[in-house]
């Protein structure tokens, strides 16, 4: 899986860049009219508030959300649409296809396909939802720290997120999960978090240097607005919002990569129900039984891609730059 | 000479923004022309629609959202709307040179300035690279960039503001075009700076013989180069006039609140004045005289007719249903 | 410049002390390599003691570390614990993988881009909104996922390309894994150089590049494209690590015998010096192309040249 994200697009500002674009010809040709602003905290909740209105109208949010709040409730209560039992099986069945009440068929070891798939949800979404709270959490704060406070403490932690950048995640996963014998999903999410949160650092340091750097900012400076209100009331606001925006992308990642380490055999074992175990074992089947792959790996990726536009759409809203 | 008189005649021409907040109507009928040697000064607030008739006469409107929805752009008396665009291209650049307003933004940042400069002869005229870098030193001497042999290999963010806008100006230059149309060309420069650029563009337009649109919004600006001056607001023109008579009688009550609005030293002490309220939304525009919002002279009939565009003596024209009073105050 | 280098070059140095330190500790503080040795047998201690001090390991884990960085410098990567000597394997494994990488970067360069371009040009339109949607699909779908269904629709159900690949791993056999390997990286190549020829295609001195009358496929090749292919280059020269260290799973389902193949026997069965030398190899790898991308982005944007 790729580490940095260039959905996201660089913050390297180049130098000499800012302070000579006016930009009265940008405001003419577009906008024509006066142009909307005001204080600065009436633009932050405007960018909010239009972001909201924006993602209301995009089919793509409504309908990622739509799937992903699907997928919790399943998640949560697999039953409501599932009533057999994912570990009860039938070697009698194995590799059956679609017949009556069991739509998907029937896998190597005679479970039910349909069930499963529906029960894999739930390792999916929980890894995917706690590794990137963890990740963004810490992340978040740390990078947040280095950007605003600079000095020995931010090359430390650029340094440190460097170290963990210099190792192929997938590498990474196979050697630390391997000295674990535990198939739950908490050492996986362990290890995400773990790799993960330096990604999340560098864009919260970047968007606060960058917010650091605004006028307003400046300017409540001047006014005597001490540290932790600076940090909580004007910048972290304004930060705030491209760390959400790459958190939503790579919970879609991290839930591939949960599949891949499981796939690999060193992520979740059984008897938890995963996804990326069943396609495991269904990849050396796929001549006789295809179904028993497709139907994993479709609800696999169905889940990926929803929160990966979900991010994208929510991009879109909160950077009116690139409409 | 058996050149016509006028170079480039701009007549009704209607552009307009299609966005996803609606049309905005930037360009509502503007029409106005310039001779060879002469300067016309467009002048307007940040909106008037002065920049995008620029565009839509280069040809360089941001095609969607921007298009031209009416009227003629004739240059030596060619429509250049019809013309089609490969012909079109041999006009831009060669013929009608256009200089923008903040050069480091406008000059590629990853090229050297040589590179840029050279590529209007390569283009062009077919001339070999050499020979074009000597030409574009050459260009660098004419705007008198010192030491322009080692300098035309750097890169435009190794120039001083007021060195880069003279490289521009060389660029527009390059092929001794008949017209340049200037967009704000000092206003991202320092004062002190503003004026030596403003001199070298007047000479060379003295010199070359050429026709000078000069966009602006500066009044201070307008008054020692420009032969004659339209007023923009809201997309339409609402004064021409020389610029003499303009300053001396405005026949429009939007010019005059902008000379009232400049700083004078023998006013001093007393209030600044400056025009009440903010341009009209291009995508609602007020029925009637766009400006009658934020006009100390409205009365019903600005709030429903629109007026035209009377002409006042030869050579002036306002677009004010009460441009005789408004004259007669001065 | 050269200061810029230095500078570069020691920043790289706890970087790397730190990556492989990690590797290290979790090979051989979380795991225990003797035990692993003896499989599911319980080692007789006085052999165990013994083959621990053989193999150094009775020392302080980061003494153990200093000496396996020693025995590294000198070109000796030490023998796994079969036998093997982890450099041949090195020599065996790296071409193969290396030859996989390139296919790879080259589908990236000629499919990212060219699609990146057309989308880019025509921001808005249906080529452009089916290329984003293309492109999303392709990141959710998992490599393990694209390269079993790639593999038995091209290799078995059309047959069109051999659906495993031969120890000597030529080139015509790493098309369809080379194309699997890449697709997650092809799809981003593409996003971002959309975005960036977006973002470029409305820059002044884009508009500067029109009004001087240029025709169009000289705007686009000149002003518009090497500006925009600037973060392109960046993204796509640190992938080659990415890609080599990413490279185990589309290994393993094409049978390639590279260095993710090598790796994944290692690590399965424990077999410390194997893992900790290739994944060392791997960092190295990673590093000196990132230190290769920053100086390319200088030389490729002359405004940070001097910073």
């Amino acid at each position: 899986m790729p580490e940095p994200d260039p959905l996201d697009k660089e913050t390297i500002t180049p130098a000499g860049g800012g302070a000579m674009t006016l930009a009265t010809s940008d405001a003419e040709t577009l906008e024509g009219g006066p142009i909307p602003g005001g204080t600065q905290s009436g633009k932050a909740r405007s960018l909010w508030s239009d972001a909201w209105h924006d993602l209301l109208r995009s089919p793509v949010f409504v309908l990622s959300a739509l799937v992903i709040v699907f997928l919790v409730v399943i998640a949560i209560r697999p039953s409501l649409i599932a009533s057999g039992n994912p570990l009860s099986c039938d070697l009698a069945k194995a590799q059956e296809g679609s017949q009556p009440g069991h739509p998907f068929g029937y896998d190597t070891q005679g479970c039910d396909v349909y069930t499963r798939v529906v029960y894999g949800a739930r390792a999916s979404i929980t890894v995917g939802v706690c590794a990137t709270a963890g990740a963004a959490l810490l992340g978040g704060v740390l990078g947040g720290l280095a950007g605003f406070f600079g000095s020995w403490w931010d090359a430390l932690l650029s340094r440190l997120a460097d170290v963990f950048f210099g190792i192929p995640i997938i590498l990474g996963g196979l050697v630390f999960l391997s000295m674990v014998t535990s198939g739950s999903v908490w050492p996986v999410v362990g290890f995400i978090v773990l790799l993960g949160w330096p990604q999340i650092s560098r864009i919260a340091r970047g968007s606060v240097v960058g917010a650091k750097q605004h006028d307003y900012v400046q300017a409540a400076r001047a006014l005597g607005a001490g540290g932790t209100r600076l940090l909580l009331r004007h910048i972290a606001p304004n930060a705030v919002a491209p760390v959400i925006v790459v958190a939503t992308i790579a919970l879609g990642t991290y839930i591939a990569l949960e599949a891949t380490l499981s796939f690999l055999g060193v992520g979740l074992k059984p008897p938890t129900v995963s996804w990326g175990i069943d396609i495991s074992n269904a990849s050396n089947q796929i001549r006789n039984a295809p179904h028993m792959l497709l139907w994993p790996a479709g609800a696999l990726s169905l889940t990926v891609l929803a929160f990966i536009m979900l991010g994208d759409a929510v991009r879109d809203a909160l950077d009116p730059k690139l409409r | 000479m058996e050149q016509p008189a006028t170079l480039l005649d701009v007549r009704d021409l209607h552009v307009e923004f299609r966005t996803r907040d609606g049309v905005a109507k930037a360009v509502n009928g503007v029409s106005y022309s310039v001779a060879a040697g002469e300067t016309l000064a467009v002048l307007g607030e940040s909106g008037s629609g002065k920049s995008v008739t620029a565009q839509a006469v280069m040809g360089i409107l941001d095609s969607p959202p921007g298009f031209v929805t009416g009227g003629e752009v004739l240059f030596r008396g060619r429509n250049l709307l019809t013309m089609g665009e490969e012909h079109r291209r041999r006009v831009r650049g060669a013929k009608l040179a256009m200089i923008f307003q903040d050069a480091l933004s406008s000059l590629n940042p990853v090229m050297t300035v040589g590179a840029q400069l050279g590529e209007m002869y390569e283009v062009h005229q077919g001339m070999t690279r050499k020979d074009a870098r000597a030409r574009a030193v050459q260009l660098m001497d004419r705007v008198r960039i010192p030491a322009a042999k080692e300098r035309v290999r750097d890169y435009p963010h190794q120039f001083s503001g007021g060195m880069r806008q003279r490289i521009m100006i060389a660029m527009a230059l390059a092929l001794e075009p008949d017209l340049i149309i200037a967009d704000e060309p000092t206003t991202a420069l320092d004062v002190t700076v503003q004026a030596q650029v403003m001199d070298l563009l007047a000479e060379l337009q003295r010199e070359y013989n050429m026709g000078l649109v000069l966009i602006t919004h500066d009044l201070g600006v307008v008054a020692d180069v420009a032969d004659k001056i339209a007023v923009m607001y809201a997309g339409r023109i609402v004064e021409t006039a020389p610029v003499h008579e303009l300053y001396k009688r405005p026949a429009h009550p939007y010019t005059r609140g902008l000379l009232d609005s400049i700083p004078r030293l023998d006013h001093k002490g007393q209030e600044l004045y400056a025009i009440k309220g903010l341009p009209p939304s291009l995508t609602a525009i007020p029925p009637g005289c766009p400006f009658n919002p934020r006009c100390p002279r409205a009365q019903d009939i600005c709030r429903s007719d629109r007026p035209p565009l009377y002409a006042v003596e030869p050579g002036r024209a306002s677009a004010c249903h009460f441009w005789k009073e408004t004259l007669d105050e001065s | 410049m050269g200061r810029y280098v230095i500078r570069r070059l020691l920043q790289m140095i706890p970087v790397f002390i730190g990556s492989t330190f990690l590797i290290f500790f979790m090979v051989y503080a979380l795991g225990d390599p003797v035990a692993a040795l003896f499989g599911d047998k319980a080692p007789d201690p006085a052999t165990a003691a013994r083959i621990r001090q053989e193999l150094y390991l009775d020392a302080p884990l980061w003494k153990q570390y200093l000496h396996y960085m020693a025995q590294i410098l000198t070109g000796n990567f030490g023998t796994a614990f079969n036998g093997q000597d982890v450099l041949e394997l090195m020599a065996d494994a790296f071409p193969v993988t290396l030859r996989l990488t390139i296919v790879a970067i080259l589908f990236e360069i000629v499919i990212g881009i060219t699609l990146g371009l057309l989308s880019g040009l025509r921001r808005g339109r249906s080529v452009d909104t089916s290329v984003l949607l293309a492109t999303l699909v392709v990141v959710s779908i998992p490599t393990f996922v694209s390269g079993y269904v790639l593999q038995y629709l091209f290799g078995v159900k059309w047959a069109v390309v051999s659906p495993s690949v031969s120890p000597a791993a030529p080139f015509d056999q790493l098309l369809l894994p080379g194309a699997v390997l890449a697709l997650t990286s092809l799809a981003y190549v593409t996003r971002l150089t959309r975005t960036s020829i977006a973002e470029n295609s409305r820059a002044d001195y884009l508009r500067t590049a029109v009004a001087k009358g240029l025709p169009r496929h000289r705007v686009v090749t000149r002003h518009l494209l090497r500006n925009s292919l600037i973060p392109v280059v960046t993204f796509i020269g640190t992938d080659i690590g990415a890609l080599m260290g990413g490279a185990i799973v589309t290994e393993r389902i094409f049978n390639i015998h590279g260095v993710g193949y090598q790796l994944y026997q290692g690590i399965l069965r424990q077999n410390s010096p194997t893992v900790v030398g290739f994944v060392t190899v791997l960092v190295i790898v990673f590093l000196v192309a990132n230190l290769i991308v920053d100086l390319l982005y200088a030389v490729l944007d002359p405004r940070i040249r001097y910073a």
